[in-house]
């Protein structure tokens, strides 16, 4: 029983930074106010959430497996508390993080409207610090850590992701560069300021 | 039922246009213009859901329903 429950931590986490790739690549995707990866704009926005809820109930599965592993010894605390773990606390402590700023992530943005554009925007923006402790978490700890396979799946990821985040920052990415830059006039923007 | 479009907040992403093709189109920038050239157009029964799927997807929050 506790063999399964190892295997199946292992399983869902390396699902879990598949899916997170996933939701960063298309992400990126429904920024660029384009039809992309063959879907049109709805669909890329509608699978951008979707992935990730998903991604959201396998690193729940990953989470609590682990927290009825004798190996691994996961106290409740260690789900939120980063770094004070038992068993390689280090790399322990990047799912910690990890999983800390993917709740946050997703609990603002079913709160968006809400919370209004800015702040979901601000919080949003912490998938960039997510991603790379989550794919540093699956490469450091864990029993897969060095094998082919994991090594092969965690390279194709940080592909995808430095692929995704080159285009968006190439000067083609939006559908309209010519009206990318909201400007505002110099005179005005002590005014704008106080408004917000 | 009506549609609002916050313009300071609209960023012409094009999710609206695609969800509400009956109401609205894209002008030559990407930002909605109702079909029936209301500033808030009256969104009919039968399209209430797509609308609300348009609020709830907006990536920039611009838009909102009014009760008439």
């Amino acid at each position: 029983m506790s063999d399964a429950l190892w295997y199946f931590a292992r399983g869902s986490g390396v699902i879990s930074l598949v899916l997170l790739t996933v939701v960063v690549a298309l992400g990126i995707g429904s920024r660029s106010g384009k039809p992309a990866f063959g879907l049109p704009r709805f669909a890329v926005s509608l699978l951008h959430r979707n992935a990730a809820l998903l991604s959201v109930v396998f690193v729940a599965g990953h989470v609590i497996s682990l927290l009825f592993d004798p190996y691994a010894q996961l106290r409740l605390f260690d789900v939120v508390l980063p770094f004070v773990g038992n068993y390689r606390p280090v790399w322990q402590g990047f799912g910690t993080l990890a999983f800390d700023l993917l709740v946050a992530i997703v609990v603002t943005s079913l709160l968006r409207h809400r919370l209004g554009a800015r702040t979901w925007r601000v919080v949003h923006w912490l998938a960039y610090l997510c991603w790379p402790v989550a794919l540093m978490h699956g490469l450091g700890t864990g029993s897969d850590n060095g094998t082919w396979w994991l090594w092969t799946i965690s390279i194709a990821c940080a592909v995808a992701v430095v692929a995704a985040i080159g285009w968006r920052l190439s000067t083609g990415f939006s559908r309209f560069p010519a009206r990318a830059e909201r400007q505002v006039a110099p005179r005005l923007r002590k005014e704008l300021e106080e408004v917000r | 039922m009506k549609l609002h479009v916050d313009w300071t907040a609209c960023d012409g992403r094009g999710v609206c246009t695609e969800l509400l093709e009956e109401m609205l189109v894209e002008d030559d920038w990407g930002f909605p213009v109702a079909r029936d050239g209301q500033r808030s157009p009256a969104v009919p029964p039968p399209l209430e859901g797509a609308a609300k799927q348009a609020v709830d997807r907006c990536p920039m929050l611009a838009l909102k329903l009014i009760a008439r």
